[in-house]
């Protein structure tokens, strides 16, 4: 029982970080049809921007990871994406695989390929009593912390005007257009919001593991993608909530599982991400906007 | 010669050219020193994934990054079928006892390792293919995920993590050249056929495909596993060709490579595919030389490690930014002259009610 509750608080940890970069992935889906891989450099960049200035103090280091993300997210938009806009997805796909590939690269030629140990956060890893279950205390505050950026972002976009912009630039882009949304604004916006959760996630990550190498942000994307695939591209709930239950579906796998099998646990979250595509092609939570029309 | 000769000459430029372009590399090569020929080598087996990639993303618009993932699989299931009983003791000491008992010949071994790709190819392709456009291919991407983390943990029989050494070394130049040229024609007549004319025209206008009645899951399902056998083969070749098969090289920097490539060239033909293989390994051959350093003077100048990875990256942007259809522009290579109309026919040219008659 015990043991039950300790695995679900870990697996429900692990599910709101990979529900906000999906979140953060469907954003600019959402709003340009781009399915940024870049979004992987965002959390690296962040996490060695921790690296660079954790020592001074976590504060500094928090908005450090932050700022990284979202000047990062604002320049590629600038220099790589908004010349694309317009083009088709896949286009657009393979450009921000490029994007990605080219950041990685060159932050390799930098930093080396090595991870770098990090003491993040160190507070944050001892273990609490709730109702008798003793649980770490950095799984709860991941916890916390995902639910209020879901929630931020929730209220972003319901409640204010930029908000709306961005949902109806969602819906039907020029459209949108027309009715006087500015473009360059709302996708600048969407990019920032990205980079904000990216930089997030890239704290949590850090705190976690003790480590940041070139490639932290690439394994998190990659399950992040196929979150936001089987909860329905296009949908930021969808998303959400497909990233949520591929990151819990691999912790629970891992417990689960047989000894012998728990090493592949990966390869059968992917297995049932493809069940849940026979059934439902579009995803659980088809968006309406993404139907081709003639 | 006839018009009807005439004709299908034509018609056969594309194919005829870009053999004859692979073969002219290749005999140059053969008096060129080893380490270069060992370069072109390499650069005729990329050749031949990035023609397997081609067959299903040039053909359907829809791009793979599953590839390189078919690639993985046939290379281990060569390695496995054609090394030496005693080197797989050594190496993979708790392979059960059928596969540990298996020395096939080298040529049986590329073939079973390309129809085990196409086999699961065409099995995950099932319900992939009915993804539509971007969501089918980031599905994709798990192909790719699975391939790794199944071969990389999956220690019995491939090792795991570890590297297998002692495979048959068997790819030299000839070899590539051969299954280069197999490769372009397997792909050229896959492009000639209605299957692929069918599935050429969904990639064009996928509603208008659909309304006159084109089964665009069944023709991407066939390219799809079409394309998983020559990217297989690729594999192989590779595995082959270094003497050892490793889950790591067979991930991310090789599916970037092979997708830079074909973007490059221009994905929307085989021309592009081939120019784009040959052009890009040039590239990256001089970039090499660069990181290697060269000596000026007695000072010895070095670009710094990585550059070339970046650079490559940095071009593929470009290019789409600046020729988003890449260098053969969606083109196929044809013969001067009074081929261009057949040959620009990927252009879909506005009716000119006049070229029947300047054909004739």
């Amino acid at each position: 029982m015990r043991e039950a509750a300790q695995v679900l608080v870990d697996a429900v940890s692990v599910g709101g970080l990979y529900a906000l970069t999906a979140l953060g992935i469907g954003m600019i889906f959402g709003v340009m049809r781009l399915v940024n891989f870049a979004h992987a450099d965002l959390i690296t960049f962040a996490g060695y921007a921790i690296v660079v200035f954790f020592a001074q103090s976590t504060m500094l280091a928090v908005v450090a990871a932050a700022l990284a993300a979202i000047v990062l997210a604002l320049i590629t938009e600038r220099v790589a994406f908004r010349p694309l806009r317009g083009a088709n997805p896949e286009t657009l796909l393979v450009s921000s695989f490029a994007v990605s590939f080219f950041l990685e690269k060159t932050l390799i030629m930098i930093v080396g390929a090595r991870p770098k140990g990090v003491d993040f956060l160190p507070g944050l890893a001892r273990q609490v009593d709730v109702a008798g279950v003793r649980l770490q205390l950095l799984h709860l505050m991941t916890i916390a912390m995902s639910l209020a950026l879901l929630g931020g972002t929730t209220w972003l976009l319901r409640a204010t005007r930029l908000g709306l912009e961005m949902r109806a630039a969602a819906e039907n882009f020029r459209m949108a257009e027309a009715l006087g949304v500015r473009a360059n604004r709302v996708i600048a916006a969407a990019f920032a919001i990205s980079g904000l959760l990216a930089g997030a996630v890239a704290c949590m990550i850090v705190a976690q593991t003790g480590l940041v190498q070139p490639r932290m942000g690439l394994q998190l994307v990659v399950i992040a993608f196929v979150g936001t695939v089987i909860g329905g591209l296009g949908s930021l709930p969808g998303a959400a909530i497909g990233g949520f239950f591929v990151g819990l579906g691999s912790i629970l796998a891992q417990a689960l599982l047989p000894e012998a099998l728990r090493p592949f646990r990966e390869a059968f979250v992917f297995i049932a991400v493809a069940l849940v595509l026979i059934v439902r092609p579009l995803g659980l939570f088809p968006s309406r906007s993404l139907r081709q029309r003639i | 010669m006839t018009s009807a000769m005439r004709e299908s000459a034509v018609r056969l430029a594309p194919l005829i050219l870009l053999v004859a372009l692979v073969v002219l590399v290749a005999s140059a090569a053969d008096f060129a020193p080893i380490i270069l020929q060992r370069r072109v080598t390499q650069a005729l087996i990329m050749l031949v994934g990035v023609v397997g990639l081609y067959v299903f993303a040039g053909n359907s618009g829809v791009f793979s990054f599953g590839n390189v993932g078919f690639m993985a699989i046939a290379a281990y299931v060569s390695a496995l079928l054609t090394m030496d009983p005693g080197q797989k003791s050594v190496f993979l000491p708790e392979l059960p006892k059928l596969l540990a008992e298996q020395h096939w010949p080298a040529p049986a071994g590329a073939l079973a390792g390309g129809a085990t790709a196409a086999a699961i190819g065409a099995l995950v392709g099932f319900p992939l293919m009915r993804l539509s456009g971007i969501s089918a291919s980031i599905a994709t991407f798990s192909i790719l995920v699975v391939v790794y983390v199944g071969l990389g943990n999956w220690t019995s029989v491939t090792g795991g993590q570890n590297s297998v050494m002692g495979l048959p070394n068997y790819v030299g130049l000839w070899t590539a050249t051969i299954w280069a040229v197999v490769a372009i024609a397997i792909a050229f007549a896959y492009q000639e056929s209605r299957g692929g004319l069918l599935l050429r025209a969904s990639r064009e206008d996928e509603v208008a495909a659909k309304a006159a009645g084109v089964d665009i899951v069944r023709h991407r399902w066939i390219a799809f596993t079409l394309s998983a056998f020559l990217s297989g083969v690729s594999g192989v070749l590779l595995a082959h060709f270094l003497g050892t098969v490793r889950v790591e090289t067979y991930y991310l920097d090789l599916t970037f490579l092979v997708i830079a490539m074909l973007v490059i060239g221009g994905a929307a033909s085989l021309t592009g595919a081939v120019v784009g293989a040959l052009a890009i390994s040039l590239l990256t051959e001089a970039l090499r030389e660069a990181e290697a350093g060269f000596s000026i003077g007695g000072i010895r100048l070095a670009a710094p490690a990585g550059l070339g990875d970046s650079t490559l990256a940095l071009l593929m942007l470009v290019i789409i930014l600046y020729r988003p259809k890449g260098i053969a522009g969606g083109r196929e290579i044809g013969f001067p002259s009074r081929s261009v109309s057949v040959a620009g026919r990927n252009d879909f040219p506005p009716p000119n009610p006049f070229s029947n008659h300047e054909l004739e």
